[in-house]
C-alpha cells in the first residue's frame, strides 16, 4: 500500500472565532475501519462534514488544512462531488422517501431507465423506468451489505433498522464508493441488527471499502474497527490501533479533562431530605430526545444534575414534566399528583422552567426586559397588577414592575442599556440571565433548568452558575439542572442522574470520578 | 372459538375503516340513493345526462392528477389553463375556424397561453412550499383580474378581433356570452353511438381514455418518479439530487396545459361560452368532484376522477328536483349544489390535517405500547 486512500492533514474549522476542530491529523487505508469516538460537541460530526462537502461549511467560511484522496488533493464544492470521489455518507437522521420502496429508495435518482421515442423528443426525463433492472440493482447492493431486506417493503412499514439498512445499501449500490462514513448507525438497531451492521462493516471491509464508523458504543468500535481515533474539544487526543485498547482507555480519553481539579471545587454533602418530586414511568415524545421509561426521585432542596449524551432523552425529561411535549407516566410533586401535557397545570403548583429554548421558548424578544421578567409572574400569580373598580378590572403595576426589574437586573449584572430594552438586542449570556429572572420572579418551589450555559461565555456561566446556586441555597428551592456539560453539572449540583437510551442509567453524587459518569452514558446507548 | 371471535372484530374493524377511509363517496352514495326515487327521473333520462356530463368533465378533472402527485395538493390554479383555453376559442371564434379544426387549433392557441401562466403560476408555488393551496387560489383571482383587462378592453383596441357579432357595441372587448354554435359538440358527435337511446360520444371517450393511458404511463416515467419523491420528502429528493423546483414546475405547467385542452372540450359541448364567468367556479367543482370520488388532498387516483364525476353529477341532476319535490322551492338545488361543493373542499381539507396531526401523535402511542410490552 503505498498511497493512503485518505489523509487528512492539519484540518481546522472555527465558527465565527469559535475554534471547534484545531490540526486533525487521520490517515485511512484501502479497506481500513476506523472507529471515530467522543463527546457531543467534541467535533465529529463537524469533521465528517467537512469531508462531505456539506455547504454549511462553505457558508461558515470554509476550513483549513487539506483533505488527500487517493494522493491528490481535493477540496468539494457540495456533497455531490464527495460522491461522485467515491465518498458515501450515512447521516444519523433518515433520508429516505416515506412512500417508496427500498428498491426506490436505494436507486433514488439513479434509476436504470428504458429509452423511449418520447424521450428522444422531450428529455430523458420521459424515459420510463427499468423496474426489473432497478430491482437486480438494489438485490445486488442488498447482498454486498450482506444483511437480507425486503426491496419490495415500503419505508413506511419497515422497523427502524431496516430503514437503516436501506440507506447503507444505497450507498452501497454507488460502484465508484470507496469510503463509508457511518454516523451512529447502531442508535436505532436491535442488538441483533447492530451485530448484523458489524458483520456487514466487516464484509465491507474485506471488498476494499474503507469505512469511518462513529458511534457511542464503544465495544462496537473495538469489535470491528481495526483503527480508533478519540476526539475532545476539537482536538484529536489520541490514534491507536484498536486491538492495542480498551473500553476504560477510551472512556478516560474522551472525558478526561485537564480542569478536572478544579471541579471538585467546594461540594457540599448532599442533603438527606424527604422526596419533593417522584417520576415514575415517564416517556416523552418530543423529537430527537425521546424519554423512554424514566424514574426519578428529586430530594427537597437538593440541586439534581441530570447529565448524559445527546439524544438520550436528558432534555424530554423537563420538557415533557413541565408539559411542552406530549409525555404519559405519573409525576407527584409534594404529595399531590401533577397532571401532564399541561403547562397551565404545572405552573400553578409553582413549579418553574428555564428552557434551552431561550429564543423560542423562553423570551419574547421583541419586548421589553421589564416585561419579559415580570409577563409570567403577572399571567400566573396575578403579580404585579393593581385591582381597580373592586377588582372587576386588573390593572398593571409599573412601578413594582419596573422595581423587580432593577433588582434582578443588579442581582444578576444584566448588561443593558436600560430595563426597558428589548430582549433580543441583549447578547446570548444576558438573555439567559433574563431567563433566569423571569423564572426566579414567579418564586417558585421548584425549578427546571435546562441547557442554562449553551452558547455563552465563560465569564457568564460561572455567573449563571453561581445565581442557581445562590437561588437554591437562599430560598431552599429544589432545582434539577440538566446539561451537557459534565463538568459544569459536577460544579454546581449534589448529585448527578446520567440519562442513556431514554431511561436513567444511574444516579451518583457529583464528587465521583469522570470515568465513572462516561461509563454511564454509553451504558445503555439506544 | 375465541379466535374465531378476534377473526370477527377484525373483519369488523376492517369494515369500519374501509367505511371511515372512504366516507365521503359513502355519503353521497347514501345521498344519490335517497334522492334519485324522489326526483322521479327514469334511469334513461339518468344515464343519458350522467354520460354527457362524464365527457364534458373527466378531461378538466384529469389536469388535477399531475400536481397532486407532485405534493402540490388541489391545483385551484387550473382556472388558469381554463383562461387560456378560452382565450384560444375567442380568437378561433374571430377567425371562423368550424368545427372539429377549430378545436384542434384551439387546443394548440392555448398551448403557448398555458405554459405561460404555468410557469408564473409554478415559480410563485415553488415561493410558497407548504401553502400552495391558498396560494394557487389566490393566483386564480389575480389572473381572472388580468384576463378581464386583456378580453374587456385590449380585445378589439390592441388585439385585432375583426367581427363585430363578437365584439361588445362600443367596437372593443368581448361580450358577455359567446356563441360557439360553429363547432358545438363536433367532437362529440363525431363516431358517437347510440346504445338503447343513450348517445356515447365515442370520440370524446377515447380522448379521455387515451389521457388516462397517458397518466399511467406518465407515472412510470423518470419525470412521475421523480415527482412523487419531490412530492412526499422534497429535501430527501433534493439530496438525491433531484431538481425539486423544477420538478414542480413541470407539473404544475402540465396539469395548467391540460386543464386549457379540458376547458375547450366542456365548452365545446356546452355550445357557449360565458365569456367572464365561465372559468370563476370551475376550478371548484373539479375539485369537489374529484374529492366526491374519494381523493385526498395528497392522494388521487383515475378512479377517484370517474366515481367522484358520476357521484357529483347524479347528485347535481337529481338534488333540485328532489329538493322542488320535497320543498316545492326548485332554487334549493341550486343552493344544495353550492353549499356541497364548498362544504366537501373544506371537509377534505380539514381530514387532511387531522391525519397529518394524528401521524404525528402516534408516536407517543407507540412509546407507551413499547413500555407496556416491557412489563
Amino acid at each position: 500500500m503505498s498511497t493512503p486512500l485518505l489523509e487528512l492533514k492539519n484540518i481546522k474549522k472555527d465558527f465565527f472565532g469559535n475554534q471547534v476542530l484545531t490540526d486533525i491529523n487521520l490517515t485511512l487505508n484501502e479497506g481500513e475501519v476506523l472507529g471515530l469516538v467522543g463527546e457531543n460537541g467534541a467535533g465529529k460530526s463537524t469533521l465528517m462534514k467537512i469531508l462531505f462537502g456539506m455547504n454549511v461549511i462553505r457558508d461558515t467560511g470554509g476550513y483549513g488544512g487539506d483533505i488527500i484522496l487517493n494522493g491528490q488533493k481535493v477540496s468539494f464544492a457540495s456533497p455531490f462531488d464527495a460522491l461522485a470521489a467515491g465518498i458515501g455518507m450515512v447521516h444519523q437522521e433518515f433520508s429516505l422517501i416515506p412512500g417508496f420502496t427500498a428498491t426506490e429508495n436505494i436507486l433514488l435518482n439513479r434509476e436504470p431507465q428504458k429509452k423511449s421515442v418520447i424521450a428522444e423528443v422531450f428529455g430523458p426525463r420521459l424515459n420510463t423506468l427499468d423496474r426489473p433492472a432497478m430491482r437486480e440493482a438494489a438485490d445486488r447492493a442488498i447482498d454486498k451489505m450482506g444483511v437480507h431486506i425486503d426491496g419490495e417493503m415500503v419505508i413506511n412499514d419497515m422497523p427502524v433498522g431496516h430503514k437503516q439498512f436501506t440507506e447503507i445499501a444505497r450507498e452501497l449500490s454507488k460502484e465508484q464508493l470507496k469510503l463509508l462514513i457511518l454516523d451512529e448507525p447502531t442508535a436505532v438497531l436491535t442488538e441483533r441488527e447492530a451485530s448484523a451492521l458489524l458483520d456487514s462493516i466487516r464484509g465491507m471491509s474485506e471488498r476494499g471499502i474503507a469505512v469511518i464508523f462513529i458511534t457511542h458504543r464503544l465495544q462496537e468500535i473495538l469489535d470491528v474497527c481495526d483503527k480508533v481515533a478519540v476526539m475532545r474539544d476539537g482536538e484529536l487526543v489520541n490514534d491507536v490501533a484498536a486491538k492495542d485498547t480498551n473500553v476504560t482507555e477510551i472512556t478516560r480519553w474522551m472525558v478526561g479533562r485537564s480542569v478536572d481539579a478544579a471541579a471538585a471545587a467546594e461540594h457540599r454533602a448532599p442533603p438527606e431530605t424527604d422526596t419533593v418530586m417522584s417520576i415514575r414511568r415517564l416517556w416523552v415524545d418530543m423529537p430527537g430526545e425521546t424519554v423512554r421509561d424514566v424514574n426519578l426521585d428529586v430530594r427537597r432542596g437538593e440541586i439534581l444534575g441530570i447529565g448524559g449524551l445527546a439524544g438520550q432523552g436528558k432534555l424530554g425529561i423537563p420538557n415533557g414534566v413541565m408539559g411542552l411535549y406530549q409525555a404519559g407516566g405519573t409525576v407527584t410533586f409534594d404529595g399531590r399528583q401533577i397532571p401532564l401535557n399541561s403547562p397551565r397545570k404545572c405552573l400553578d403548583s409553582q413549579l418553574a422552567f428555564v428552557s434551552e429554548d431561550r429564543r423560542g421558548v423562553g423570551l419574547l424578544l421583541d419586548e421589553s426586559l421589564e416585561w419579559n421578567i415580570a409577563f409570567p409572574a403577572m399571567q400566573i400569580q396575578d403579580k404585579f397588577l393593581k385591582p381597580l373598580l373592586g377588582g372587576m378590572i386588573k390593572w398593571r403595576d409599573e412601578k413594582a414592575i419596573a422595581e423587580v426589574t432593577r433588582r434582578y437586573i443588579d442581582e444578576l449584572q444584566i448588561r443593558c442599556t436600560s430595563s426597558k430594552q428589548n430582549a433580543k438586542e441583549l447578547s446570548g449570556g444576558n438573555q439567559q440571565k433574563i431567563c433566569l429572572a423571569k423564572a426566579f420572579a414567579l418564586e417558585p418551589k421548584f425549578l427546571f433548568v435546562s441547557e442554562p450555559t449553551r452558547g455563552i461565555d465563560v465569564g457568564a456561566k460561572a455567573l449563571v452558575l453561581e445565581a442557581l446556586k445562590k437561588f437554591n441555597r437562599e430560598s431552599g428551592v429544589t432545582i434539577v439542572m440538566i446539561s451537557s456539560e459534565l463538568e459544569e453539572l459536577r460544579q454546581t449540583c449534589d448529585r448527578i442522574a446520567i440519562v442513556s437510551g431514554g431511561r436513567i442509567a444511574g444516579i451518583l453524587p457529583a464528587t465521583d470520578s469522570s470515568e465513572d459518569f462516561g461509563a454511564l452514558m454509553v451504558s445503555q446507548v439506544v | 372459538m375465541s379466535q374465531n371471535i378476534k377473526k370477527e372484530t377484525s373483519a369488523g374493524k376492517k369494515a369500519l375503516g374501509f367505511l371511515a377511509a372512504n366516507s365521503v363517496p359513502v355519503m353521497f352514495i347514501l345521498i344519490c340513493a335517497v334522492c334519485i326515487p324522489i326526483s322521479g327521473f327514469s334511469p334513461a333520462y339518468l344515464l343519458n345526462e350522467i354520460v354527457t356530463r362524464m365527457g364534458r368533465n373527466v378531461f378538466l378533472i384529469l389536469s388535477l392528477l399531475i400536481p397532486i402527485m407532485a405534493g402540490m395538493g388541489l391545483n385551484f390554479g387550473m382556472t388558469l389553463g381554463a383562461m387560456a383555453g378560452e382565450i384560444a376559442l375567442i380568437f378561433v371564434t374571430d377567425w371562423q375556424i368550424w368545427g372539429i379544426p377549430g378545436v384542434v387549433l384551439a387546443m394548440i392557441i392555448s398551448i403557448p397561453f398555458s405554459i405561460g401562466l404555468g410557469l408564473l403560476c409554478g415559480k410563485i408555488l415553488n415561493m410558497a412550499k407548504g401553502r400552495e393551496m391558498v396560494t394557487s387560489y389566490i393566483i386564480s383571482y389575480f389572473i381572472n383580474g388580468v384576463y378581464q383587462l386583456v378580453v374587456l378592453y385590449m380585445m378589439g383596441s390592441i388585439i385585432p378581433i375583426k367581427h363585430t357579432t363578437i365584439r361588445l357595441p362600443r367596437g372593443y372587448g368581448i361580450r358577455n356570452t359567446l356563441s360557439l354554435l360553429s363547432m358545438r359538440q363536433s367532437i362529440d358527435n363525431l363516431l358517437a353511438i347510440r346504445v338503447a337511446g343513450v348517445k356515447i360520444p365515442m370520440l370524446t371517450f377515447i380522448i379521455i381514455a387515451v389521457m388516462c393511458l397517458v397518466i399511467v404511463w406518465f407515472r412510470r416515467t423518470k419525470l412521475g418518479q421523480d415527482m412523487r419523491a419531490v412530492g412526499q420528502d422534497m429535501d430527501v429528493a433534493r439530496d438525491a439530487g433531484i431538481n425539486v423546483e423544477r420538478t414542480r414546475i413541470i407539473s404544475i405547467v402540465i396539469s395548467t396545459v391540460l386543464a386549457g385542452f379540458g376547458m375547450i372540450i366542456y365548452l365545446q359541448n356546452m355550445g357557449n361560452m360565458p365569456t367572464y364567468s365561465a372559468h370563476s367556479q370551475i376550478g371548484m367543482f373539479c375539485i369537489a368532484a374529484l374529492l366526491v370520488g374519494g381523493a385526498s388532498v395528497d392522494r388521487a387516483s383515475i378512479g377517484n376522477v370517474f366515481l367522484g364525476v358520476v357521484l357529483f353529477h347524479l347528485m347535481f341532476i337529481v338534488a333540485p328536483s328532489a329538493g322542488g319535490k320535497i320543498t316545492g322551492d326548485t332554487m334549493i338545488g341550486e343552493y344544495f349544489r353550492v353549499f356541497v361543493s364548498y362544504g366537501v373542499i373544506t371537509v377534505a381539507l380539514v381530514m387532511y390535517e387531522t391525519k397529518k396531526r394524528r401521524a404525528k401523535a402516534s408516536m407517543g402511542e407507540q412509546l407507551q405500547a413499547a413500555q407496556q410490552e416491557g412489563e
